[in-house]
């Protein structure tokens, strides 16, 4: 049986093998970090790391948490994934989730439609205007030649402040307490899925949309137009591919699926609009596409394992005198690590030449 | 009402362009160099937050503003580290950073002073204003130019001091070298990684500035966030002046204004959300002109040119 | 003399699992000019590189002097004397020449400070000792090739080089000027300079050289005199195999016309003509030359054509259309292919795979999709057969474009291009940089589509590949054509180059017979 693993790793092309390893390390080390850290802020370490990793398991509540939080989280890396892969680094996606959630709690608040078909369209509203945030920086990449990088960042600080102006000026509730808007109509809430927690059937939805993407980059005519305009440009533009429709394509995509972690997010978590910041996940996106290297298929894994650490830390930080903002630490260190294409690069070379050795 | 032609009105430009400035040069710097340093913005973070702690806990100024230079420096050296040595992509690293330092700030502001928000608990000390002779007796113009921050006036030498330092110095030619062709650089033995580690390093240290201005000039506390994308919009500021430093202040400056302006607009009382806006929606409105500028300069250009300068692959 | 350099048993692999040194023994006499040759990707540059500090060798000796050393970088060899010109001049085209020439060990003032009048007045002097005619204040972009190398000589020899690699020096001159770099070359010599010289050139080889290296896939095959070795017996070392570089080729049946192209025109930002008015024919069935110093116009010819870049004005009539303003897709579907100049940044992706890269051109045929979805197996059975006609090889069409080698990169490039039996294919250095065998094989391809009845435009810096493969040829010299020859036959290089300068120019009507119905 050993045998056979080791010759199935063996027959592994060798970039494969050498990817599992770096990986591994790359989580490995960022633990060890964690592990540091803990040690040497807290009082109670032993306590505070049981928190940290085993918290999530407490109970069937904070495993639902897990789940409820990886369906945003899960939305946002396919949001980023789709974009990077077309080598677009638009960092919108945390804007195109607010102004989809906003406007998803000002269509439950404003058209009068039945329930059910009242939750679609309020969705489906939601997403468009994600599209449209991530679309405005594409649009300015292609007519004028300006990055989409910055100009996408700045959409965010921009979707931040309409979405709350439009909240504040024209439906909070005076009533609450703090800020926040009307009672949604309770019909129009997403319905729960799983007795004796929040997730909600956002969580179906969030499937056929994995499905979707992944047949549409993988299998598609224009993912695989995408796919080559992300590996290299010239070439796809050498090749007659219409680059420009990728680059508007890709990012109103991206914005769509952001759009729609914030109107899922809206209808299946709250009865009110309460956001009183931009969610704290909002940027996770992009750590949830380098973990995934940008492959749907893994997203909901890695977002899954994002979200275990994120409620973990969430456990540790009320249970233990550890704080939260811990796993912002953890996080960066696994995007870095997992980028930085030269870790272990000695290993690998000595990978290379003793194949090259052993071939002559 | 709205008035925009007052002594004031100018100082309160020249004021929310300090920070915008001092990172814009650090911005150049990389540019210079080849490297984009999206990272800015935690540098800035970082430093805003070490310098109030360095100077609250030894009530020293000059410690503080170690503190402050250490700490921008610290990132900035990691993203040389990471992006240079590992060969990590640097707009990712860059990225991790900037998610690392808003959570990383509050996570060490937590543990050195128990707060969550702000650093309300300890006494920060800031740096002092600086009443210029002379200067400051003429009337109009004084007030406006004099009374400053010591860092405004910092940051203004320090255009100087960047023009200076690419034009005229000889390892500003050789990082100029290494921005425009690296292969050229190497063959004449200038260790290139190094230079770009350099330039890095130089950012940190202009953009940390930037930070300390927030929190220990602007306002004597650290709190959650408040770089607010100035790193980010120093980056457009940078593009516009086509990495040139004169022209940099110039689009700093712009970008100042209408944040000033946007003060003037909350004055009249136009929603603060909607005045939130103006700044951000003046840099995309500046970089589409300039990108339309750019474009019309080079419209005759060859595709293939065209190609191989894609933005993308900087 | 002695030995002033010797490299013992030089292994390099590189990260992709390449070898290109494959324990390779090599020595430079002091005071020699010693000619390293080899086709393309046979080693010679990686085995510079090791010697000038940008590579490391994985296992081996390097002896200077008799001392045995390692650079661990360009700095380091620079300060044991050693100098390289590369292939690919290495210059900041925003500075000017003298400041090129200083750059890494600048002349100072104030510890700090560059001291530019001292830099000036330095270049001029080294510019002067060696008689090279430049003007140290010019911008460096204003300056012509032939001025570029220079400058890049001057550079090595300023920073003290005693011993200095020539990089395939000539790849980029004219036969003139190429006379003049000899002179030069020789001129260093009897200053006691010591001198390699990377080529594929057995003229040159035999001009200038005292003693030849050969290297062959990775191996040194021998170290002669030059004087005691034929053109053919080095051939012969090079290849392995002899005769394998004479190509056979049937005599060419040109049909009518298929692209007519008429006073076209591009221009530069600054409204200058970089393609000035030209005017010739494609005839179906032929292969045209175009030959010319880098820079002519050729690159813009080819943009143009392919659709990449837009006429400023002028026509392209194709089976009577004009696509000088088409897109590239529209250029494409009617059946024009192009093998274009640089395979790395825009003949493939080289981190998909190569069935993804086979396939760029043809992903949205009906064959190979439903409208919606790809047809996952019949274009896996496709790629299979490209891969095996090409004989492209690699374990699997699903491995990463990367992981090939330049040759068979290239046939990637090829098999794509080739595959819907184009009406006209436009081939801009297409073997530049690869094997022999790849070489010969894209050669044999070329002719194939010609006898099929296709038209085809070969743009290449390489003469004698021009004069081997194609029928008839034109010459470009600042973005007109200058010269054309209906039949290659009996044109010498020479002659070419007297155009390629712009020392001659045919009359109009000569070239108007490059124009056919």
């Amino acid at each position: 049986m050993l045998k056979l693993i080791k010759q199935r790793w063996l027959d592994q092309p060798l970039d494969n093998r050498f990817e599992s390893i770096r990986f591994s390390m790359a989580i490995v080390i960022s633990l060890i970090v964690t592990l540091v850290l803990v040690l040497l802020v807290s009082n109670e370490p032993l306590f505070a790391l049981q928190q940290l990793f085993l918290g999530p398991l407490a109970s069937i509540r904070k495993f639902g948490n897990v789940i409820e939080s990886m369906i945003p989280l899960t939305f946002l890396g396919l949001s980023v994934a789709i974009m990077f892969s077309a080598r677009q680094f638009n960092l919108g996606s945390s804007g195109a989730l607010f102004l989809g959630g906003t406007v998803t709690a000002v269509v439950v608040l404003t058209l009068p439609l039945p329930g059910f078909v009242l939750s679609v369209v309020a969705i489906l509203l939601g997403a468009f205007t994600g599209g449209l945030v991530t679309l405005i920086p594409a649009f300015i990449k292609l007519r004028f030649g300006a990055s989409e990088l910055v100009s996408s960042l700045m959409m965010n600080f921009i979707a931040l402040n309409l979405g709350f102006f439009i909240i504040l000026n024209y439906y909070r509730d005076p009533q609450a307490g703090s800020l926040a808007s009307f009672e949604f109509p309770s019909s129009s809430l997403l319905v729960q899925l799983i007795p004796g927690t929040r997730i909600h059937t956002g969580l179906l939805l969030l499937f056929i949309m994995i499905v979707l993407i992944y047949l549409f980059i993988q299998k598609t005519k224009w993912g695989y137009a995408l796919r080559m305009t992300g590996f290299n440009k010239s070439f796809a533009t050498y090749s007659g591919i219409s680059t420009g429709a990728v680059i508007l394509y890709s990012q109103f995509l991206g914005g769509i699926l952001a759009g729609m972690a914030g109107s899922v997010e809206m209808l299946g978590m709250y009865d009110r609009f309460r956001w009183q910041a931009m969610p704290t996940y909002a940027f996770d996106g992009v750590i949830v596409a380098v973990l995934a290297k940008n492959k749907p298929q893994y997203i909901p894994l890695a977002a899954f394992v994002l979200s275990y650490i994120r409620i973990g830390a969430d456990t540790m930080s009320v249970n233990s005198d550890v704080s939260f903002q811990v796993i912002a630490i953890i996080q960066g260190l696994i995007i870095i690590m997992i980028a930085a294409n030269a870790f272990l690069a000695k290993y690998r070379q000595r990978l290379v030449v003793q194949e090259a050795i052993t071939n002559d | 009402m709205i008035n925009l032609l007052t002594p004031e009105f100018f100082f309160t430009v020249i004021r929310v362009t300090t920070p915008i400035l001092f990172a814009a040069m650090a911005a150049i710097i990389c540019s210079k160099s080849g490297v984009i340093n999206i990272a800015l913005e935690s540098i800035m973070l970082t430093a805003a937050l070490t310098g109030v702690l360095a100077s609250g806990f030894s009530q020293n100024i000059f410690i503080g503003m170690v503190g402050g230079i250490l700490g921008g420096m610290f990132i900035a050296g990691a993203l040389a580290y990471f992006s240079l040595y590992l060969k990590a992509d640097i707009i990712l690293v860059g990225i991790a950073l900037n998610l690392m330092a808003v959570g990383g700030t509050v996570f060490v502001m937590f543990v050195f002073t128990g707060d969550r928000g702000s650093t309300n608990s300890i006494r920060s000390l800031q740096f002092p204003d600086v009443n210029i002779p002379l200067l400051q007796d003429i009337p109009v113009v004084g007030t406006a130019l004099s009374g400053h921050n010591i860092l405004t006036y910092l940051a203004i030498l320090s255009v100087i001091g960047v023009w200076f330092f690419l034009s005229k110095t000889t390892y500003g030619l050789r990082l100029r070298s290494v921005g425009e062709n690296p292969d050229a650089a190497t063959s004449v033995g200038i260790d290139v990684r190094k230079v770009k580690l350099v330039a890095l390093l130089i950012s940190g240290f202009l953009g940390a500035f930037g930070g300390m201005y927030m929190s220990m000039a602007y306002l004597s506390v650290f709190s959650t966030n408040m770089v607010a994308g100035r790193g980010f919009i120093s980056l457009a500021a940078a593009s516009m002046g086509q990495a040139n430093p004169f022209g940099t202040l110039l689009a700093a400056s712009f970008f100042g204004l209408m944040e000033s302006v946007s003060y003037q607009l909350q004055a009249i009382g136009i929603p603060a959300q909607i005045v939130g806006m103006v700044p951000y929606v003046s840099v995309i409105i500046g970089l589409v002109l300039y990108a339309q500028y750019q474009q019309s300069l080079q419209k005759k250009k060859t595709l293939s040119k065209q190609l191989k300068e894609d933005p993308n692959e900087a | 003399m002695p030995d002033i350099i010797t490299m013992k048993q030089m292994y390099k692999v590189y990260p992709n699992g390449i070898v290109a040194n494959d324990y390779v023994d090599f020595s430079v006499k002091e005071g020699e000019i010693h000619a390293l040759v080899g086709e393309n990707g046979a080693g010679k540059t990686t085995l510079m590189k090791i010697l000038f500090g940008i590579e490391q060798a994985t296992t081996g000796e390097l002896y200077h002097n008799g001392q045995l050393v390692s650079f661990q970088n360009p700095q380091e060899a620079i300060k044991a004397g050693i100098g390289m010109v590369h292939q690919h001049f290495m210059q900041v085209g925003s500075m000017t020449v003298a400041e090129n020439v200083v750059l890494g060990s600048e002349p100072k003032k104030y510890r700090f400070l560059l001291d530019r009048k001292k830099a000036i007045d330095d270049t001029a002097e080294i510019a002067e000792k060696y008689k090279f005619k430049i003007d140290p204040a010019m911008r460096l972009d204003e300056c012509s090739v032939g001025t570029r190398q220079k400058i890049e000589i001057l550079k090595a020899l300023f920073h003290g080089a005693k011993v200095i690699i020539l990089d395939e020096p000539t790849a980029v001159l004219t036969p003139q000027e190429t006379e003049e770099l000899f002179r030069e070359l020789k001129g260093l010599k009897e200053r006691g300079h010591t001198i390699i010289f990377i080529s594929h050139k057995l003229n040159e080889v035999k001009e200038i050289s005292d003693r030849v290296t050969v290297m062959r896939s990775a191996k040194q095959t021998g170290t002669y005199d030059t004087e005691s070795i034929s053109k053919e017996e080095i051939s012969n070392l090079m290849v392995g195999r002899e005769g394998l570089w004479e190509l056979t080729k049937g005599k060419a049946t040109p049909n009518e016309s298929i692209i007519t192209v008429n006073n076209l025109s591009v221009m530069d930002e600054q409204r200058r003509y970089l393609l000035d008015h030209i005017s010739f024919s494609m005839r179906k069935g032929e292969i045209l030359g175009v030959v010319g110093v880098e820079g002519n116009g050729q690159r813009e010819l080819v943009d143009v054509l392919t659709g990449l870049n837009k006429a400023s004005g002028g026509s392209i009539m194709f089976k009577g259309e004009d696509i000088s303003k088409q897109s590239i897709h529209h250029i494409r579907e009617m059946g024009l292919s192009h093998i274009p100049e640089d395979r790395m940044t825009m003949g493939v992706a080289t981190e998909a795979s190569i069935t993804d890269n086979l396939l760029s051109i043809y992903f949205d045929k009906e064959s190979f999709n439903n409208g919606v979805l790809l047809d996952q197996s019949s274009i896996d059975a496709w790629a299979k057969d490209r891969v095996k006609e090409y004989a492209i090889k690699t374990k699997s069409p699903n491995a990463q474009v990367r992981s090939l080698s330049g040759g068979n990169i290239q046939k990637v490039v090829v098999a794509r291009e080739f595959s819907n039996n184009p009406d006209v294919v436009i081939a801009d250095q297409p073997t530049r940089g690869i094997d022999v065998g790849a070489a010969q094989f894209i050669h044999n391809k070329l002719i194939e589509l010609r006898d099929q009845g296709a038209s085809i435009l070969l743009v290449s810096a390489d003469l004698s590949e021009v004069l081997d493969v194609s029928d008839s040829l034109f010459v470009m010299y600042e973005g007109k054509i200058v010269a054309y020859f209906d039949d290659v036959t009996n044109v010498s290089a020479m002659e070419l180059g007297r155009f390629m300068l712009g020392i001659e120019a045919q009359d109009e009507e000569q070239i108007k017979r490059g124009i056919y119905a």
